[in-house]
Formats: structure tokens, sequence, C-alpha cells
């Protein structure tokens, strides 16, 4: 990591008060200014990368390591780096390793299995939404909606029971918060990996038609992957698959609130004009908004500097998918743009392996919920809603509605 | 236009299937691409660039 030279900026930045859906400004400035600047970590110092060109082209060179166990790899905090330490899934890991692990996963998440799920996620939206109204408003619509959504999909998917929701969630939002310490997050961590390695076990003479059951019976009985490999892979599915859309759903819906023309053209809009606004939400948004995070194996010269073999190296996504050069006027939201070169979902052999079920789920989530309640509004005033600041996934803790 | 695929740098991201499913398909075992045709359909030529520029693996090349 780098040691030596001061530091213009501490990362993360802080958003502008009264400007939510924005990233910090001290980043999107310097997308114009200093392109790769070095900032301060909370333990150390990393280089910030924030144009879509420079991020796109390092994201995907074999120079860059994901490799969280590297001594120069930039963690996002005390309780993430003492996670990362012992991490087994192949978010950690480069190719060819990682490419072989991934692998296992991907049969479950392309387009075609991904929109054959359709029909059974419009019917957990619609009873979800039956519940919403029969109770009436006011509503909480991250407990009512937005968080049972994704859960009850990724649950059905992997074969983790629903009833456990609550620890799991629980466990979810201590391993995501930045604030938690190293044993809070550890701890967490652990009961999430001995929940799961306990299902898989569970799965191999009672197997289900799920994720968990055939990665137990392929994976797990044959010898190919351990307990431990296989429970915190199923651990890095059941987090990214309910709190990224999630949060999606609820600070997406916070903002079309704000924009009620575009509000009404995705409630009565076409799929395919739907499918535009969703890519652009990710865009707008970009809930996962603390940045790609990797460690350079060799020097590389990018953006008239150089980045020493060690560095660590931090993508801010945030600031590529506000980046002029790639998308017009990137501070509007508009539906109707061409989003789909956003980062949201990163880039390179790591980008999002889940990103189209979170499509199906979105592309759903949205027009059912403005159909249904075509008076929805927010229950409170937007400076006083509680926005996700210090958690690894950005957006509403809650989200009082009233129709 | 011709193109090709890398099936060894493919992620199995999906992207290219959204944006040219005339083109580019998954295979159902590991999401790996499927090239349906490495000539590029009349009227695709803007698709398939646009699915070069997004793969996150860099695995797809088109070649006049």
């Amino acid at each position: 990591m780098p040691q030596s030279s001061p530091t213009a900026l501490s990362w993360p930045a802080e958003r502008t008060a009264g400007c939510p859906f924005d990233p910090p400004p001290a980043v999107t400035g310097l997308l114009t200014t200093v392109p790769v600047q070095r900032v301060a970590l909370w333990d150390g110092t990393a280089w910030l990368v924030t144009r879509h060109a420079d991020q796109v082209a390092l994201l995907r060179d074999s120079r860059v390591s994901a490799d969280t166990s590297h001594p120069g790899y930039p963690a996002l905090s005390a309780g993430s780096r003492a996670m990362r330490a012992h991490s087994r899934s192949f978010i950690a890991m480069d190719d060819p390793e990682h490419a072989d692990r991934r692998r296992v996963y991907t049969a479950d998440f392309t387009v075609k299995r991904t929109r054959g799920l359709a029909p059974r996620v419009q019917s957990l939206i619609d009873d979800l939404l039956d519940a919403m109204e029969r109770k009436g408003p006011p509503a909480d619509l991250v407990a009512d909606f937005a968080l049972p959504l994704p859960s009850l999909v990724i649950c059905e998917l992997l074969g983790v029971p629903y009833t456990d929701h609550d620890f799991f969630q629980r466990a979810s939002a201590v391993i995501i918060d930045t604030r938690s310490t190293p044993e809070e997050a550890l701890e967490a961590s652990r009961r999430l990996i001995d929940y799961l390695g306990d299902l898989i076990e569970h799965k191999v003479d009672h197997p289900g038609d799920d994720l968990l059951s055939r990665v137990a019976a392929e994976q797990f009985a044959t010898g190919l992957s351990t307990r431990e490999q296989c429970a915190d892979e199923a651990r890095l599915l059941l987090i990214a698959g309910h709190e990224t859309t999630a949060n999606m759903i609820a600070l997406g819906t916070c903002a079309f609130l704000q924009h009620p023309e575009q509000l009404a053209a995705v409630r009565d809009g076409s799929p395919e004009r739907v499918e535009g606004a969703v890519e652009e939400m990710l865009r707008y948004l970009t809930v996962a908004h603390m940045g790609r995070r990797r460690v350079a194996l060799e020097d590389i010269e990018i953006g008239g500097v150089r980045i020493a073999a060690g560095d660590g190296i931090i993508f801010a996504n945030d600031a590529a998918n506000r980046d002029p050069e790639v998308f017009e006027h990137p501070e509007r939201l508009d539906i109707d743009r061409s989003a789909r070169r956003h980062m949201a979902f990163g880039s390179g052999p790591h980008q999002c392996l889940g990103q189209n079920l979170a499509r199906v789920e979105l592309q759903l989530a949205y027009p059912a919920l403005f159909r249904r309640f075509p008076g929805l509004r927010l229950d409170r005033p937007l400076d006083e809603i509680p926005f996700r600041t210090a958690m690894a996934v950005y957006g509403v803790h809650e989200l009082p509605v009233s129709w | 236009m011709h193109i090709t695929v890398n099936e060894e740098k493919c992620c199995g991201a999906g992207q290219c299937v959204l944006l040219a499913p005339d083109v580019f398909d998954q295979r159902d075992e590991d999401g790996i691409v499927v090239l349906l045709t490495p000539r590029v359909p009349a009227g695709q030529e803007a698709a398939v660039h646009e699915a070069v520029a997004v793969c996150p693996a860099a695995a797809i090349e088109v070649r006049a």
C-alpha cells in the first residue's frame, strides 16, 4: 500500500447533505481533475480510480488482483479486513481459480434461468403487496416489501428456509456495517457460515430442488469442495442476493417519488421501457457505493501515475456512473437514456454473478408497486429519511410511505 | 463482420445475451457464452458492438 505522500481526500468521502442520490462531490470532482488519486483509508492509503474507461481497463487487467489476503488489499474497515482474511469464496480469488469456482454457480444465474423465475417473483410481489394493502397505510416499504422480496427469492433459489430470515438478515447487516468491530463482524460471519454449513450437510441426505442441494451433492458429498468453501460461497450468495436488491427497490422508489413523471412512465410503460429504466436507476444510485477494491500485482501506468506492485486500488463505481465522457448530463435521472454501460455491477471477471436475477426482480417490483398504489408518497420529508451512509450497501434503513 | 468468443475468459455475466439474443446465448450447464452465428446479422451491428463494449471479461471480438 502506498504510504508516503500526503493525500487530498479521505475514503469513503461524505455525500452532500440534501443530495442523498448523488455521490460525494469530492469524488465525482476528480473525474475531470485527478482521475487516479491517492486517498487516505482507515488504515493506510490506496489509489482511487474514478474514470469509467480507466476502471473498465484495469478491472479487466490480470495485473490487478482481487486476493483479499494480499497485505496491500484495501479493506473497507477493520471488520471487513478481519473477515476477508478468512475468505474462501471466489470473490477473493483470481483467474483461473476464480473462474473454476464461479462456474459452479453460473448455471443458476443465466439470463434464461433468471427470466424463468419471473412468474414466481411476480407471485411473491403480489402476495407482499396484498399484505401491505390489507394492513393499510402507513407502511415501512423496507420491512414490508423491499427487504422480504429479494430475501424470499434468494431463499427459494438457494434452498434456505425463509423462516430463518431474522437471523440471516441481522447477521448480514452486521457484516456489511463498516462500524462493526472485527469481533462483531467475525462472529456474525462465523454464525452464518456454521448455519449454511449445517444446511449443506443436511441437504446431502435431504435434497430439494435448489442450488445448495446441488452444491451439497456435486461439490461437498463428492469431496470436490470442503464444507467451509461451500458455506462461505453460500454466505456470499445469500448476502449479495438480498441486501443489494432490497436497497435498489427502496432507494429507487424514494428516487422515483422525486421524479413523478418518470415514475408514471415506469408504472404505465412497456417492458422495454421498464428495462431501460432499471438500468438507469442502477447507474444513478450505485448502491454498492464504497467502490470495488483490488491490489496491483505489478507496476501499472494509468491516468498519468504509476501504481506500484502491492498498492491497493479502489474503483469508485459511483463516480464512473457519473462520468460525462460516457453519460451525457450524468447528474440527471433519465429513464430513456442508454445506461447499459453503467458500473453498478462492477466490471471484469468478478462482475456481479446475480445481476440478471436482480434485473428480473427490479423490472417487476417497481411497476407492480406503482400500479398497486398510484397515490404512493413519502410519509416523512426526504431530509428525515435515514440513509445508509455507513453500510457497504447504500440505501435507506426505513422508508415510511402512505398512499 | 466476423465474431469470435473466448470461452475461457467468459464469466457468464450474460450481458451479450441481453443485448443481442439472436447472436449470443449461454450454455445451460455453466452459463458460458454460446455463439449462435459467427456473422453479425443485418441490423444487429450496433447491438453486437455494444456487447463487445459491456462484456466484463472482454471475451468477445469483432473483425471486419
